[in-house]
């Protein structure tokens, strides 16, 4: 049934990688990220790629998803790689043209740099392709409850997501109805120049803040009526356990990390 | 008023809003009977949802005191035993539900005051079945109709195991059938499972069904009594803008007009027999 309401980019299949604990899920891309920036070579790249290529065919999540997920880093990415490309100091030049000089180490810079991010945001839409909002959240809330003693909010934070998760739709249905009301009396959101159309939403905005507000206070009436006092003595529904699937998830990462650092050894240097 | 012992005990309450010229509530007393299915009429702003409120300590008495099962609301100490015996069910029903999944949202007073996990499960799963909710627990609450997202919020409440559930204008915002549906389930969780009720309401219709109506206007309990009492003093009701059931109304007209005529009249079958005896067929 509808578990989880399709928001980000949640893509809600039934997998082995989708059933792992949230908390392992975020640890083990933390790690994989990590693992990235040992890289030295094409070898080790190809090997972290297979492995989200691997990773996502398990996860029933078509591989173009996860490219998807790059693209509105795709400008960060040239310029990424193209101020690597001409800022580099020192090192061989390699193609001297006007005031443009290429040298190898700002070639071998760029490729570096671009390629890192391009695993980091990939890692990452991996994590929130396969995990639902409201687990991700979970999954912090957890990580993070070490934190408290710091007075971190962490349980706060959680129960914001919650919250925000479940009256997401409220609310559009509430835009929904309010633009179409306005509609009806002869409001138009969609011609116009910017001002215009920025101006066309005040009538929007301004009832679907009210609203919101109201339901704010509503909301936290209700909650204190129902017992809630913050994250203190607090038991929880769902519960996080650990299962086989994600020692052997674990398992994975470290391998694959162990290549990359063996990698490393055997090939210094690189390949490029 | 009541023999049975009162679960709520409201003793004098006056109760001012920060910064309002004039009480909400003025020197209101009201026990509510254990079991009872008690109904609270009154126009808006009479001052219903403020009771409520005070019954649940979300207010705290200005002047007056409140006891549910004893336990006095301005007492901190018994705070979360107070809102757990006396459950609250609001208007709204989008505004009171937390969770993106039914049963967790049923679960959240239970996470609230730290039930064991595996006897959370169980009280989830019994309250969903008592208000037959099982086949959408794991739905999402936006996706429910209005009349289901209320019963969710009663799930809610009854997994708590409260005496007392207090339901303030829950059918307000529902159609008919929702309303029906709202308004039968509390009521046979008041004659299954002996929970005491106290329905706060605008419609005359559904306080006709209680047990014991009190009538509040302008911040006073004006009446009180069975609805048969209650509903009997149609000039009163009135003089409150407040609706009788019809042939309240007409057997009121009729005594008027001269017809000595049962003051007590509700319904079409108790008017007919009373037209047939003062006008025995011949
Ligand atoms: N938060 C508030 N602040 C000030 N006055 C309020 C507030 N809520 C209600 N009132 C006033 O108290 C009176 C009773 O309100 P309320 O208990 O909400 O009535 P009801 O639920 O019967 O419609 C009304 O006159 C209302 O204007
Ligand atoms: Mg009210």
């Amino acid at each position: 049934m509808l578990n989880n309401i399709t928001i980000g980019q949640y893509y809600p299949v039934k997998s082995c990688i989708h059933d792992l604990d949230p908390r392992v899920k975020i640890l083990l891309t933390i790690a994989l990220i990590v693992a990235v920036f040992l890289v030295h070579s094409a070898i080790g790249y190809a090997l972290v790629l297979g492995f989200l290529y691997l990773t996502c065919r398990l996860a029933h999540v078509p591989f173009r998803m996860l490219l998807k997920g790059l693209k509105p880093l795709r400008w960060i990415l040239v310029l990424t790689f193209v101020l690597n490309l001409f800022f580099a100091a020192d090192g061989d030049i390699l193609l001297q043209w006007q005031f443009i000089t290429i040298r190898k180490q700002g070639l071998l810079n760029a490729l570096h740099y671009s390629l890192r991010l391009l695993f980091l945001v990939m890692g990452t839409s991996l994590l929130t392709l396969t995990t639902s909002p409201i687990q991700l959240s979970d999954g912090m809330e957890m990580l993070m409850s070490p934190l408290k003693v710091i007075h971190f909010p962490a349980h706060e934070l959680a129960m914001m997501m919650s919250i925000a998760l479940r009256f997401i739709p409220t609310l559009m249905d509430e835009t929904d109805k309010i633009m179409k009301a306005q509609m009806a009396r002869g409001a138009d959101f969609e011609s116009g120049n910017l001002i215009a159309r920025a101006k066309a939403m005040v009538p929007l905005l301004v009832p679907l803040f009210v609203s919101a507000f109201r339901r704010a206070g509503d909301l936290a009436m209700a909650m204190e009526a129902r017992c809630y006092h913050g994250g203190e003595g607090r038991t929880r529904l769902r519960v996080l356990k650990l299962g086989r699937g994600d020692l052997w998830a674990s398992l994975a990462v470290a391998g694959l990390i162990g290549l990359i650092i063996v990698e490393g050894i055997v090939l210094p240097g690189g390949l490029w | 008023m009541t023999k049975r012992n009162p679960i709520i005990s409201v003793q004098h309450v006056t109760y001012t809003y920060e910064e309002a010229a004039h009480p909400a509530l003025e020197d209101v007393s009201l026990d509510i009977g254990e079991g009872e299915f008690v109904a609270v009429l009154g126009h808006n702003g009479s001052g219903k949802s403020t009771l409520a409120k005070l019954m649940n300590a979300l207010y705290l008495p200005t002047e007056g005191k409140i006891f549910v099962r004893g336990m006095d609301t301005a007492d901190d100490e018994r705070l979360w035993d107070i809102r757990r015996e006396a459950g609250m069910i609001f208007q709204n029903p989008d505004n009171q539900l937390v969770a993106t999944v039914v049963r967790e949202d049923v679960a959240f007073g239970l996470e609230n005051i730290g039930v064991p996990h595996d006897e959370m499960v169980r009280r989830v799963d019994e309250a969903l079945a008592a208000v037959r909710m099982t086949d959408f627990a794991e739905s999402a609450p936006h996706l429910l109709s209005g009349g289901q997202k209320q019963r969710i919020a009663i799930a809610g409440i009854l997994a708590m195991q409260p005496g007392c559930i207090i339901a303030d204008e829950a059918t307000a915002m529902l159609d008919p059938s929702g309303r029906r549906e709202v308004l039968d389930t509390v009521r046979s969780l008041c004659r299954e499972k002996g929970i005491t009720v106290v329905w706060i309401t605008h419609f005359m219709e559904e306080a006709a069904q209680a047990d014991r109506v009190a009538v509040v206007s302008d911040g006073r309990i004006r009446l009180e009594g069975t609805p048969r009492e209650v509903f009997s003093r149609v000039n009163e009701m009135r003089q409150m803008h407040l609706d009788v059931p019809p042939m309240a109304a007409l057997a009121a007209e009729l005594r008027e007009a001269g017809m000595p005529l049962r003051a007590d009249i509700l319904t079409v079958e108790e008017m007919a027999e009373e037209v047939t005896r003062l006008c025995p067929s011949n």
